[in-house]
């Protein structure tokens, strides 16, 4: 990557509980991406990443934002906040979008854009991730289901229903009373969905959804919180390509100052 | 922070007050020195959790543990305590406390125009004024009573004076300093002491704003921080919005400015009435309606300049909780400025959570400040000097 990088060239870092994306751009478009697995070793997750990007601008974002600023004082680096870079991001990829939602590792964030793109106000989930992709996960293993099929394993449900409990100990105790009833896993695995669109749901009433919605961050792959959310909203949600690379795109695009391409 | 020993010294009754709607001056004139009490640490409420339910503000809980504990010095020196009805788990609280000092509950009226609240509210007065001449064995004496009137109306001008040099352009201090100068207004022996180091502290206050200094760059967004009360140990928000970037301009909310433009009338026939007058009018949430806030707040809006607002409602604080979306609606619909509703506890587990949302929002002022000072629109009612 060293040899073609040049002035123009500036990097978007996300740093998320899960998992770490970086997007480069230059100035004829987005030149490169890639992602990993945030790991135990963030740091050392992230050199892996930007091995090669030496004195090229970055913007980092994410919860690791700040870890990353101060471990990588040979990049020139600035931060700012996820909501931010969600904002950005999704204007460049889905122009039209009125409202982001975000549902990542450990945050949900609904964020409501003016005309020309600028965060009119938002909403993130409170200390606990009930109803993040962490929950998903934990409950995928406890069914064991691997995460990536979770979505369309709950779509083959014959029945809905409602799991109570967003508490990921207490949903997952009544998963287990609910499977000792003899409920199929699949449809337990439809409850514990529409648990977490519900919650979703209730926190985007809370900004107001302008249709139309965009749908980012690693849960935006699960086919199954699309469709209930779809559902339940009414309206048809726009989920740009690589849902999880919004932050990292985002990023970049701020050390733009907003210019695109 | 005051000295306990001045305390002894002073040889007089300590009565240990919580809140805002302590009628302080009357307390005085019965002999008696009032000292805010503890309630803003994290510490003390694990041993509180022992009797009292952990769904319960941290406020409460906190205020309740120093006590058990005995680890407030304030309330050691304490004879007894002065408590309201602001809210169920304060009176329920309270109940508890009594069994450990003598304590005086006053009963509140929830709304503050109902003439009938106001004779409420006056009688309640004068129960407080016996239970303290009871306890000190003096008798409350009319003329002292306007004498301490009449201090505690210079105090309020003068805390009030200083914490109008942060509406400049240049904000000569940071918040977090303003909020221990506030603090210091619950803790006071001798008026004239006190009221000189006000006049002291305006002074440097004058130069600093002379000197044209401020902690902050030129263009930082300006906060205004309202809800619960915070204070030394529970400024977490506060620390944060200026880590991040903000300057907190102005606090509307019971360590800063609420209450600092209401006086007692000095003149009044009756001066228990007066006091009566002038407590019922703190636009506190326990009130219903609380319209008394959103008037303050606009008016602070205009005079601090404020690019947006970060309410800070306590968990399990039903009443600011619920009030923030009333709060919410008039800064964003009726001012057109970014607000930010921040429910938070005593300890540190939410901190870097806090720090997003407080980056993000400082973000958004900051982003629509310029266009906001500019506009021809927005009222402007600040008048420098």
């Amino acid at each position: 990557m060293k040899s073609v990088l040049n002035d123009e060239t500036i990097a978007g870092i996300d740093i998320g509980s899960r998992s770490i994306e970086l997007a480069v751009l230059k100035p004829d478009g987005l030149f490169h991406q890639s992602k990993t697995p945030t790991a135990f070793d963030p740091v050392g997750q992230c050199r892996k990443l930007v091995d090669g990007l030496i004195g090229c601008r970055v913007i980092a974002t994410g919860y690791g934002r700040r870890l990353f600023a101060e471990s990588f004082r040979e990049l020139d680096v600035s931060v700012i906040t996820e909501i931010q870079a969600y904002a950005l991001g999704t204007r460049f990829l889905c122009p039209e979008a009125k409202t982001v939602l975000d549902i990542g590792g450990q945050d949900t964030k609904v964020i409501s854009l003016s005309e020309t793109g600028k965060v009119l106000k938002f909403e993130m989930n409170d200390r606990c991730a009930a109803g993040t992709g962490k929950f998903l996960e934990f409950m995928a293993t406890a069914l064991q289901v691997p995460l990536e099929s979770f979505g369309n394993f709950a779509l083959r449900s014959d029945r809905r229903i409602r799991i109570n409990s967003m508490c990921t100990v207490f949903a997952e105790s009544e998963a287990t009373s609910l499977m000792a009833r003899g409920e199929s896993p699949e449809n337990i695995a439809m409850g514990l969905h529409m648990g977490i669109v519900q919650r979703t749901a209730a926190m985007l009433r809370r900004v107001g959804v302008s249709a139309p919605l965009a749908f980012a961050g690693g849960v935006a792959h699960n086919p199954c919180v699309i469709k209930l959310l779809e559902e339940e909203l009414g309206q048809a949600i726009i989920v740009p390509e690589d849902p999880d690379m919004v932050g990292a795109i985002g990023a970049a695009l701020y050390g733009r100052n907003g210019r695109v391409f | 922070m005051l000295d306990i020993s001045e305390l002894e010294d002073a040889g007089t009754k300590v009565a240990g007050v919580y809140c805002l709607l302590a009628p302080v001056e009357l307390i005085r004139a019965a002999g008696a020195i009032p000292v805010s009490l503890c309630g803003k640490k994290q510490k003390p409420i694990a041993e509180a959790e022992r009797v009292l339910p952990s769904s319960l503000c941290p406020l409460i809980k906190s205020s309740y543990g120093y006590a058990i504990t005995d680890t407030c010095p304030y309330f050691s020196a304490s004879d007894f305590l002065i408590a309201e009805t602001t809210c169920d788990g304060k009176k329920k609280m309270y109940e508890l406390l009594g069994r450990i000092k003598p304590l005086h509950l006053m009963h509140l009226p929830y709304s503050a125009n109902e003439p009938h609240a106001l004779q409420f509210w006056h009688r309640e007065i004068l129960r407080l004024g016996s239970f303290v001449e009871e306890l000190t064995g003096q008798k409350i004496d009319i003329d002292h009573l306007r004498f301490q009137i009449a201090i505690h109306n210079s105090i309020r001008r003068l805390v009030r004076r200083i914490s109008r040099f942060q509406a400049a352009e240049r904000v000569p201090i940071s918040g977090l300093d303003m909020m221990t100068v506030m603090e210091s207004k619950s803790f006071w022996v001798y008026p004239e002491k006190y009221l000189d180091l006000l006049r002291e502290f305006i002074s440097e206050m004058e130069d600093i704003a002379e000197s044209g200094f401020s902690p902050f760059a030129p263009d930082v967004p300006r906060v205004l921080l309202t809800g619960c009360p915070i204070g030394k140990g529970s400024e977490k928000v506060l620390r944060l919005t200026e880590e991040c970037g903000g300057a907190v301009v102005c606090m509307e909310n019971c360590t800063g400015v609420k209450g600092l433009d209401l006086l007692v009338d000095e003149d009044a026939s009756d001066p228990f009435m007066a006091l009566a007058r002038r407590y019922l009018q703190i636009p506190c949430s326990c009130m219903t309606p609380n319209l008394g806030r959103l008037n303050l707040l606009d008016r602070l809006i205009d005079e601090y300049r404020v690019d947006g607002v970060i309410d800070l409602t306590l968990q399990y604080c039903h009443t600011y909780s619920i009030e923030s979306r009333l709060v919410g609606d008039f800064v964003e619909n009726g001012r057109g400025l970014s607000f930010l509703h921040l429910e938070t506890d005593y300890s540190d587990s939410d901190v870097e959570r806090l720090r997003t949302r407080i980056e993000a929002f400082l973000e958004m002022a900051g982003s629509h400040s310029s266009a906001q000072r500019n506009s021809p629109a927005m009222r402007s009612g600040f008048e420098p000097g």
